[in-house]
């Protein structure tokens, strides 16, 4: 537990004294204000249905798929890249409490850069003198579904990364993760084949792990624990087979 | 001493290696090593590249797993207790990978804080170690701007900042300038008695040097084993004798027949120089004693001829370790 804590701290400490940190994040809140912009436009030209916060988070797929494998590729891939891996490793440290440390410091900037789209809201709010427009349940639901789904978008991330020594590789591999898990599944939900009768036992799994089914429903205020469950167990077997990711390429190394 | 404290210094060895194998993916790296480190010694891990010297390292430290054999580091079973090794054992891999964003301060403190030293112990300790391995003047640098010297001590000073009883290196020296060399070895020599160092390298005047003693591998195995004294002389016998000599050179046979039966003229003699002196070289049998003084006595007390000097060219380790990783040689298979 203390190595792990020493761990943390050194990854945190290691974003925050990072430019590239700060590059990122300001090019994140350059996009996402973009996107909310446009929302807001499309909002005062015509009514809509919904809040401005239930759009906004229905494009929560745009900055998942391109930041979480920016954020995620580098984490173990480059540690083996350079052996510092190999250091680490022969010091009183475990896998697991290595590749928990990556997570957790990886997940802490994924849930700051999300936190500080929190400002657009706030400055909304400020210009609009009223709370009129801002439901305030869509945007709390909103930001428990960021924080839920998050482990696991970033736990495949890390996963990514904990089975090659090519960052490229990890990236592209954790877009395609990604890509699947949050479009895949909604487009295999519309396959004709799925409609068979047979195919009932699927088509429930299928509906079960549609993303955008769970944001849909943490947006109403309707928390299932079932769906909290999927994020938590997906992003536990990720962690692991990413723990079973280091320590394989350490036997055949 | 880490928090894990270690058993008493006299009664195991620091390191036993027994019938150690390890294979990868049907390649055998690693085949039937065994070798013992007494506590205090400084070992030398000779061998060309391929030969599974750093494999052995890393099986050491715990990193890789053995595919069949024992393990021991200070009495205590790598495999079994690989969290309790890694507090044993100090190990600088070999290229020294080193984080290239962090300053050298950081870099040990992270270090010396993962291998369990507490916040008080740390600070006197770190101040130590940056004057043992001279990184005064570049704590507060970015480790990335400095140069190959620099990053070696810092390994080195990473290897040795939790006090543990053993060290481990994997080709320290490498890539050094000569100045370098000397200063990481006056390092080395330094920790001798207080801790048991174990250095990989093919770099042969260096491990002389340093090294109490050599175990020289070979394809995965060890092919030699002892002091370099030792070794010169069970590989290669006591050596050449180079001597510069007037008078008849055809007598000369008999006459050295008489001091030793195997000792032999080289090659013909070169031609005499303005003085009348030739120069020649003998050699002797693996077998045979140092010869020098009786050759002395012979030719000095023989009328016939005059000598100038001899000397006796002594093998370098250099010749022990082409000769024991050489196939051809003889007396390879162990």
């Amino acid at each position: 537990m203390r190595s792990f804590r020493i761990l943390l701290g050194h990854e945190l400490r290691m974003l925050l004294v990072s430019p590239a940190t700060y590059i990122a994040a300001t090019l994140f809140l350059v996009v996402m204000g973009f996107i909310f912009a446009g929302i807001l436009e499309s909002f005062t030209s015509a009514a809509q249905e919904g809040s401005p916060a239930g759009t906004f988070f229905q494009l929560f797929w745009i900055p998942v798929l391109f930041m979480v494998p920016l954020l995620t590729m580098k984490s173990l891939a480059e540690e083996r890249r350079l052996g510092t891996l190999e250091t680490l490793l022969t010091t009183p440290v475990t896998t697991p409490q290595v590749v928990f440390a990556k997570f957790f410091a990886a997940y802490a900037l994924y849930l700051g850069l999300w936190a500080s789209t929190g400002g657009f809201f706030s400055i909304l709010q400020l210009f609009a003198g009223t709370s009129y427009r801002l439901d305030s349940g869509p945007l709390i639901g909103g930001y428990l579904f960021i924080t839920v789904s998050g482990l696991l978008f970033v736990a495949l991330g890390i996963f990514a990364s904990s089975i090659t020594r090519n960052q490229a590789v990890a990236g592209i591999l954790a877009f395609v993760l990604l890509l699947l898990l949050v479009i895949g599944t909604r487009y295999t939900s519309t396959l004709e084949l799925l409609k068979l009768d047979s195919m009932a036992s699927t088509r429930s799994a299928i509906d079960y792990v549609q993303i955008f089914t769970h944001l849909d429903d943490f947006t109403r205020g309707v928390i299932d624990t079932r769906q909290v469950l999927f994020y938590l167990s997906g992003s536990t077997v990720a962690l692991l087979f990413s723990i079973f990711g280091v320590e394989a390429k350490l036997l055949h190394s | 001493m880490p928090a894990f404290a270690p058993e008493p210094a006299t009664t195991t060895p620091a390191i036993e290696v027994s019938d150690l194998v390890k294979t990868y993916a049907g390649i055998t790296a690693v085949h039937r090593i065994s070798f013992t480190v007494a506590r205090g010694e400084i070992i030398g891990l000779l061998g060309p590249n391929g030969a599974g010297k750093s494999t052995t390292l890393r099986i050491l430290t715990g990193y890789l797993p053995a595919t069949a054999g024992r393990v021991t580091v200070c009495g205590v079973d790598v495999a079994g207790h690989p969290a309790e090794v890694k507090n044993l054992i100090g190990y600088m891999p070999e290229n020294n990978p080193l984080p290239d964003d962090m300053r050298v301060s950081e870099y040990l403190y992270l270090r010396g804080r993962l291998k369990g030293l507490t916040r008080r112990r740390l600070h006197p300790r770190f101040d130590e170690v940056v004057q043992l391995c001279d990184l005064g003047r570049v704590r507060h640098r970015i480790i990335g701007n400095l140069s190959k010297g620099y990053r070696q001590r810092i390994g080195i000073a990473d290897a040795i900042i939790a006090e543990p009883p053993v060290i481990i290196m994997d080709e320290p020296t490498i890539g050094l300038d000569p100045h370098q060399i000397l200063a990481v070895r006056d390092l080395i020599a330094g920790l001798r008695g207080r801790m048991t160092v174990l250095i990989s390298s093919h770099i042969l005047p260096e491990v002389e040097a340093t090294c109490d003693r050599v175990i020289i591998v070979n394809q995965g195995r060890v092919v030699a084993a002892g002091t370099p004294a030792e070794l010169r002389h069970e590989r290669l016998g006591p050596g050449h004798y180079e001597l510069e000599l007037a008078g008849p050179l055809a007598a000369l046979p008999s006459l050295l027949a008489t001091l030793h039966p195997g000792l032999a003229l080289v090659s013909a003699p070169d031609a005499p120089d303005a003085d009348g002196f030739a120069s020649l070289s003998l050699t002797a049998p693996r077998d045979a004693p140092d010869l020098r003084e009786p050759l002395v006595n012979a030719l000095a007390h023989d009328s016939r001829f005059r000598l100038r000097a001899l000397t006796r060219t002594r093998h370098t380790l250099e010749d022990v370790f082409l000769a024991a990783t050489n196939p051809k040689t003889e007396g390879l298979k162990v």
